[in-house]
């Protein structure tokens, strides 16, 4: 049951084989024997959960059920929920029990899902190894040495020890592709305005998107199906006619043209990532897939420009935890300036402050033009490059990450070491394109991820060429030993 | 364009962010680390390029200028760090 796909879970759901209180109680005795090695939960609610079962368990009875009811499920703690503790990996957080729902949180419960647990990971999703959670780092199931990624790297972690079949993640510069990446499992990251921003605690506004991380395509393509969708309390949610992300999932790949950046293939990669990337694509065209070399000339500047946007966008986020309204507020003080700056102070970890710092200075007067307008036509150029590259391809393939799953304290001296984590995603985030990462082979002996790209709304045609590769290999349906039983 | 230990304290009280004087010195290399990666940029001709502010381009929407959300004042308040008699307490700022 715990290596089930979405749709046989579902199938014994519907015709009783099993009930959401069995299947959610089957999830949270793996999570109670198998979290305290991971670290991949900061909240798990053992009763709300249930209840949350026994009312799929009736709704079956009644026959009012969606695709996904009865079905567990964890949200990365980045989604507020109401009635539980959101604390975005952050001590400013701590003690906040948020009093609404995101609306992918509020869609999830409209489908029925059982809401198990909230994930750890990098405070307010700064970070690629988990490293920078409050809550303390979040262990690789392949590794217990390495790191999961960052920063859904809670929720890569639980579904990777099979402690939960989905979870929810976000992914600003590759927080959904590199811990699928780094953990062997599928994650996608949607179209820029697919899936509401509303209730997900904001780090840079013009790039957060919600997104699915699983097993399979075929299970992000029912994830999806149950977040997206447009929504009116969030300034940027796309008004579109509502997709089936799963309808294109079985047809034939013959002709699929695969667009293999120039730039991603260049030095810069492991030699085993690059051999199980190389591998993937030789099954694809022996699926009838063509391959075709494309130019991303501006992609080299993606990170730099990537770490001029986001933190002036956090800089101007994260001004709202003054230690007033809720979240943290420091003991002792002197006037008002002194409460903001030691709560501040107290509740943010060093690298939210650098960003936060960074952000500021970039923002400030006399600097704005020469780095945040700047970067902003940069972006434009990034953008461009893959629209050029779009029409003499249908989605764009390469590596997720240029290494396997690195050691805890390996990248953490040096912030800019950390961001090279995320060379081959970040640009993906600048133009607002859809991504997916899915495994594709190990190197020594740790999972590789190859990273999918479509064009703007490419979603289903990405899935699908997902779901034929995974038709056809069996990486993704591999287990880490230690959490195979 | 590197930053002194003046700089530093300035953008942190900027950022209303409280930094220790034995903190601010590992803070400055740190962002002018950061800084110096991200000088790259400007060696860029971006000459009659518009500046990209969302990924896909769209106008502002408009909604009715109608009252939608519910009064959950109490809930809000509930979770504050120190509320009374619906309003948030901070500490006194005019004498």
């Amino acid at each position: 049951m715990i290596n089930s796909s979405l749709k046989e879970l579902a199938t014994a759901l519907a015709t009783r084989k099993i009930s959401s209180v069995e299947l959610t109680t089957l999830f949270l005795d793996r999570i109670e024997r198998y979290n305290p090695a991971l670290n991949a939960f900061v909240t798990i609610d053992r009763d709300k959960a249930l209840a949350a079962a026994h009312a799929a368990d009736k709704n079956f009875g009644a026959g009012g059920t969606a695709a996904l009811t009865g079905i567990p499920l964890a949200h990365k703690d980045i989604f507020c929920t109401e009635g539980w503790r959101t604390t975005c990996g952050s001590k400013i957080l701590d003690n906040f029990v948020s009093p609404y729902d995101a609306t992918v949180v509020e869609k999830f419960k409209a489908a029925g899902m059982v809401l198990v647990g909230k994930c750890n990971m990098d405070e307010f999703a700064m970070g690629s190894s988990n490293e920078s959670s409050y809550f303390g780092p979040v262990k690789n199931p392949w590794d217990l040495e390495r790191v999961p990624g960052g920063s859904s790297g809670g929720s890569a972690a639980a579904i990777a020890a099979r402690l939960l079949p989905a979870a929810t993640g976000t992914d600003t510069g590759g927080s959904i592709r590199q811990p699928a990446a780094l953990c062997g499992l599928t994650g996608l990251k949607p179209t820029y305005g697919v899936v509401s921003r509303y209730g997900m605690i904001a780090f840079a506004s013009s790039l957060d998107q919600g997104g699915p991380l699983a097993k399979s395509a075929e299970d992000c393509a029912l994830m999806l199906n149950a977040m997206a969708g447009f929504d009116p309390r969030d300034s940027t949610s796309l008004e579109r006619p509502t997709e089936d992300y799963t309808r294109d999932l079985d047809k034939p790949l013959a002709g699929l043209r695969i667009g293999l950046p120039r730039e991603f293939f260049a030095a810069g990669m492991d030699d085993g990532v690059r051999a199980a990337v190389e591998a993937a694509l030789d099954e694809y065209r022996k699926l009838g897939a063509t391959t075709v070399e494309v130019d991303l000339p501006n992609s080299g500047l993606s990170v730099p420009a990537y770490y001029v946007i986001a933190p002036a966008e956090a800089s101007s986020n994260l001004s709202r935890f003054d230690g007033v309204r809720y979240g943290h507020r420091a003991a002792d003080y002197a006037d008002l300036n002194d409460m903001y700056a030691r709560s501040r102070a107290e509740g943010f970890g060093a690298e939210v402050k650098r960003r936060i710092l960074i952000g500021t200075y970039v923002l400030s007067h006399g600097y704005y033009d020469a780095y945040y307008l700047k970067a902003q036509k940069i972006r434009r150029l990034i953008a461009a490059d893959f629209s050029a590259a779009f029409r003499e391809c249908d989605v764009i393939m390469g590596p997720t990450a240029p290494s396997v799953a690195f050691r805890f304290g390996e990248k953490a001296a040096d912030p800019v070491q950390m961001y090279l984590s995320d060379i081959y995603t970040i640009a993906v985030n600048l133009a607002g394109l859809p991504g997916m990462s899915i495994p594709c082979g190990f190197d020594q002996n740790l999972p590789v991820g190859m990273q999918l790209i479509g064009p703007w709304f490419g979603e289903a045609r990405m899935l699908n060429a997902a779901h034929r590769y995974q038709q056809a290999t069996d990486w993704h349906v591999r287990v880490p030993a230690a959490f195979a039983a | 364009m590197s930053l002194s230990l003046d700089d530093v304290s300035r953008i942190a009280r900027l950022a209303r962010i409280e930094i220790s004087p034995a903190e601010t010195e590992q803070t400055r290399m740190q962002l002018n680390g950061i800084l110096a990666f991200v000088e790259q940029l400007q060696a860029v001709n971006t000459e009659g390029i518009a500046p990209m502010a969302h990924a896909v381009d769209v106008v502002q929407r408009l909604r009715r200028d109608a009252v939608t959300e519910a009064d959950r004042r109490d809930a809000f308040q509930a979770i504050a760090p120190e509320a009374e008699a619906g309003l948030y307490l901070v500490p006194k700022v005019i004498e």
